[in-house]
């Protein structure tokens, strides 16, 4: 059952809130939709990647001599074919980059810091003959000790990463190096005098697992660079104008030499935002002199690309009798992976963003380990630490006997509220969203046997930024819409509907692509929950640029003054004065002359999307857990989030159902496994366990809409909220279910069935 | 060693192709034959972008040899329209907002189809384990169920 609440009011709109079949839906069903690895070029070449089988080694030599003779064998490369970067940290949307650490992670320089991290390439002539290429290649390794672990990493004398990391944002700066990249704080107020005026304060500690975006096309391309050093690159990518600036900085390149056209994209999730093979293909290619494809198995996948942050949270809550929260404190240490750049930020920044707090600090550490370098995945950062401020609320309402809506509601964030981040909420759907819980037929139906229910909520902040949108007007009135962020959930059905409501004109008139970029300016990259919100503010803004232009044309027409025409219902009119003295003309009409009256009409938005606007979720749980195995199945979920409004409700509705299942994902079975050898044991779809059809229920949604005033539809990005609240909904139902509170993620069967047996013991627990 | 010649039939037409011994029905269908419809997710049978029909049988085309589908009818994503008619759950994926990224999709549809020959009323939980082994990482399954289930009901004419 899918439910909405209105605050907006869609009716006014003849397409938007509509629910149309997507644009580019009949080439998904038929097979016809083009990804990552379904280009194929003319003579192109296999390439292949050779990974250290060490997770932690000082590679003393790369000897590919032997390599380069086998008969097929058309280019290798190494360190040696990617200059140095300098150490400068760069805003790259969510997360920070550093030109240093990329080539480095790209291909190994002077160490290899991950089992997995690549350290040679070749381009050969088939499969067969890259395998054996690489076996071919003599890499001299020195051993290293390795650390898995984040506390262990964080110890004086652990094995070092980056024997010249010195912890930033601490003064003074340490003298010696660690492997604490850096530690940040954020916050207001006095926390010894909130705590002081507390009746009931709850301290824990949590962990989480790294948790991969599990999307399940593999990284994919194609590179073709001619003997003039023109690039062309085919990749799955969340932004190709990302890659294609990457690529240039990395090889040395033009940027307006490499001309990147995106695939359609099999998943993302935040894990389609860096370079990983690209870079390699472009630079066999400009060797071999021939087109060059690579495409990562899915054990490279898990292996070398980034899954989030495991981590190791501490979290202090002190309240009153009457439920309101008087002090809040929060200590994150979150694993980076082999290089600096974890999401701890955005984590620090939105672990208590859902509350209205007087006296609050976050501090985080950043910190390197021996695994892959973590990626953005879905709301980076903020699923993690959330995770356990809302397990510690839970634990709170429990122990003053309140409510846990109600404690929530007491001291929701609403507009007006300081977050502790920072900058004051505009308008927010935070209330709406509890009350929409509280009233939800979930909240009150009765629980079966072993069974239990947990709600929590969820913030995101979500941004804006570059984008570049194209409207042609074509001489038959249709239209050309070229939108510059990969469509990776129906967000050209989205644009298509916000274009065909602007412009009055029937939806399947306008036909839509993403463009390459050679097409548009610069794009920043799908994600962010930024697609729909800025590419959809770039279509209006092209769209009302069409609709000017015909008005211009229509003026010269009835030798009017330009402000005496006015657009209407699809086409143009004399307005005021004037009105009735001319027979209006439809947008085609205006199409047919527009020849005569000036040239081909186009609208083209360049803008930087300001006013993105965050978005609260609260969602509500019901597990059953098996006494006996210790296996938790959820058995009914709802997850309500505010949409600002919802452009095509069944899209923000797979947003919200997708987000909970990879919630229950991390809630339940996900996680990177090492041996002591720090290899990873688990990178298959086997041992990784994502939820299947088998495991989930139905995940029934509500769509609230407290409209986005910044919006000309009152968007506001929904892609990511969703899955910041799962994790504790559920810790807080089994704990509902069970009364053992579970602070270590996954609760996967074995420990939920140790801990049962542990409390059982002691008699603590309820099954 | 010299490749392998193998007839077969897919989507209904004859084919013949040249293959290695190692390559899978999944390299052939998509690298020989240009049928891209066919996804590999991992190569390892875990995740069902590469559902194929063999003989009416739902298999991974990435567990299968390519040596092996020799005489044998293959039925993919590609062969899954008639004309201009989209199959039924073709269109009940789309309307209801089945599919997100949608590389997991024609694997979702194969697997589908051959459910509901075989089973055409199926239950909802019929429905999540018949597709257990089909993995999306992006719709949570409810639209897939939702959707299978309502063109089940409009095949049987309900």
């Amino acid at each position: 059952m899918q439910e909405k609440v209105k605050n907006g009011g869609a009716s006014e709109f003849k397409w938007v809130g509509t629910r149309a079949v997507r644009p580019d839906g009949v080439d998904k069903v038929t097979g016809r939709a083009k990804f990552g690895a379904d280009l194929a070029m003319q003579g192109q070449l296999v390439g292949r990647v050779l990974r250290s089988p060490h997770p932690h080694a000082r590679i003393r030599s790369i000897d590919t001599s032997a390599a380069a003779k086998l008969p097929g064998v058309k280019a290798i490369v190494t360190r040696d074919d990617f200059k140095d970067q300098p150490s400068e940290f760069i805003p790259a949307g969510e997360m920070m980059i550093n030109y240093r650490d990329v080539v480095r992670n790209v291909m190994a320089r002077e160490k290899a810091l991950y089992e997995g991290h690549p350290v040679a390439a070749v381009a050969a002539t088939s499969v067969s003959v890259a395998r054996e290429a690489l076996k071919l290649i003599k890499v001299d390794y020195e051993m290293l000790p390795h650390v898995i672990d984040v506390v262990e990493a964080m110890q004086p004398g652990a094995p070092l990463l980056h024997e010249d990391m010195i912890t930033a944002g601490v003064e003074p700066a340490p003298k010696t190096p660690s492997n604490v990249a850096k530690r940040i704080e954020f916050g207001h107020g006095d926390i010894a005098a909130g705590f002081a005026q507390a009746d009931v304060v709850v301290e824990r500690s949590f962990t989480t697992k790294p948790v991969h975006q599990g999307y399940i096309e593999p990284h994919a391309c194609v590179a073709s660079v001619s003997e003039d050093g023109q690039a062309e690159l085919w990749v799955t990518t969340q932004g190709h104008w990302i890659v294609r600036a990457h690529c240039a900085r990395l090889l040395g390149w033009d940027v307006g030499k490499i001309r990147v056209t995106a695939s359609e994209i099999g998943g993302g999730f935040g894990g389609k935002t860096v370079v990983y093979l690209e870079p390699i293909a472009l630079a066999l290619s400009r060797k071999a002199r021939r087109p060059v494809k690579m495409v990562m198995t899915r054990e490279e996948v898990f292996r070398a690309s980034g899954p989030t942050s495991g981590a190791h949270v501490r979290i202090k809550i002190g309240a009153r009798k009457d439920g309101r929260i008087v002090a809040a404190e929060g200590e994150l240490k979150y694993q980076a992976g082999a290089f600096a750049g974890s999401p701890v930020q955005p984590g620090a920044m939105c672990a208590f963003a859902p509350y209205d707090l007087e006296n609050v600090k976050v501090v985080g550490y950043d910190v390197v380990t021996n695994r892959p370098k973590v990626a953005a995945y879905r709301a980076p950062g903020g699923p993690i630490s959330e995770f356990a401020v809302e397990c510690v609320i839970d634990e709170i309402a429990k122990r003053i006997g309140m409510d846990p809506i109600e404690l929530r509601l007491k001291n929701a964030a609403k507009q007006g509220t300081k977050a502790a981040y920072g900058p004051k909420f505009g308008p927010v759907g935070f209330i709406e969203t509890l009350e929409a819980a509280k009233s939800h037929a979930h909240w009150r139906t009765p629980l079966g046997k072993n069974q239990g229910r947990g709600v929590a909520s969820g913030f995101w902040f979500n941004i804006g930024g570059e984008t570049s949108v194209s409207l042609l007007l074509n001489e038959d009135g249709t239209l050309s819409l070229t939108a510059g962020t990969p469509d990776i959930g129906g967000s050209r059905a989205a644009l298509c509907m916000m274009a065909a409501e602007e412009l009055g004109v029937e939806l399947d008139k306008i036909r839509v692509q993403i463009g390459d970029t050679g097409q548009l300016g610069y794009n920043f990259l799908t994600g962010g929950s930024r697609a729909t919100f800025s590419s959809g503010m770039a279509t209006v803004e092209a769209a009302r640029e069409v609709m000017k232009e015909a008005c211009k044309r229509a003026a010269k027409l009835w030798e009017l003054p330009e402000d005496a025409v006015e657009y209407k219902d699809g086409g143009v009119r004399p307005a005021g004065p004037n009105a009735g003295k001319h027979s209006p003309m439809t947008l085609r009409d205006i199409a047919g002359v527009a020849g005569k009256t000036g040239g081909p009409i186009a609208g083209y938005a360049r803008i930087n999307a300001h006013g993105a606007a965050p978005s609260f979720a609260t969602h509500i749980a019901d597990v059953e857990v098996d006494p006996e195995t210790g296996k938790v199945s959820v058995v009914r979920y709802t997850a309500i989030q505010d949409a600002g409004r919802a452009i095509h409700p069944s899209y923000v509705e797979g947003q919200y159902q997708g987000g909970v299942a990879q919630g229950i994902g991390w809630a339940l079975n996900e996680e990177y496994i090492y041996g002591d050898d720090g290899k990873l044991q688990n990178p298959g779809f086997l041992d990784y366990r994502v939820p299947v059809a088998s495991d989930l229920p139905m995940i029934d949604t509500v769509i609230v809409e407290v409209p986005n005033p910044r919006h000309p539809y009152g968007v506001r990005g929904v892609g990511e909220t969703p899955i910041v609240p799962p994790m504790a909904a559920i810790a807080n139902a089994i704990e509902n279910a069970t009364a053992v509170r579970f602070t270590d993620l996954p609760m996967s069967p074995p420990k939920v069935l140790a801990a049962l047996d542990e409390a059982r013991a002691k008699g603590a627990a309820k099954i | 060693m010299a490749k392998h010649h193998i007839a077969a039939t897919v989507n209904g037409d004859p084919v013949e192709f040249l293959c290695e011994t190692e390559d899978t029905l999944l390299d052939v269908l998509r690298d020989q034959l240009g049928l891209t419809g066919t996804k590999e997710g991992c190569g390892t049978g875990d995740c069902g972008a590469c559902s194929v029909t063999v003989d009416g049988r739902l298999v991974c085309s990435c567990l299968l040899l390519g040596v092996e589908a020799g005489g044998r009818s293959i039925g993919t994503i590609e062969g899954m329209a008639r004309g201009e008619e989209l199959h039924p759950l073709q269109r009940k994926f789309l309307e209801h907002a089945a599919l997100q990224c949608g590389v997991c999709t024609p694997g979702f549809l194969v697997a589908a189809k051959a459910l509901l020959e075989g089973s055409p009323d199926p239950t909802e939980t019929e429905v999540r384990y018949w597709l257990a082994g089909n993995l999306c990482r992006c719709t949570g399954y409810d639209k897939i169920v939702r959707a299978v289930l309502d063109a089940a009901a409009e095949m049987r004419g309900a």
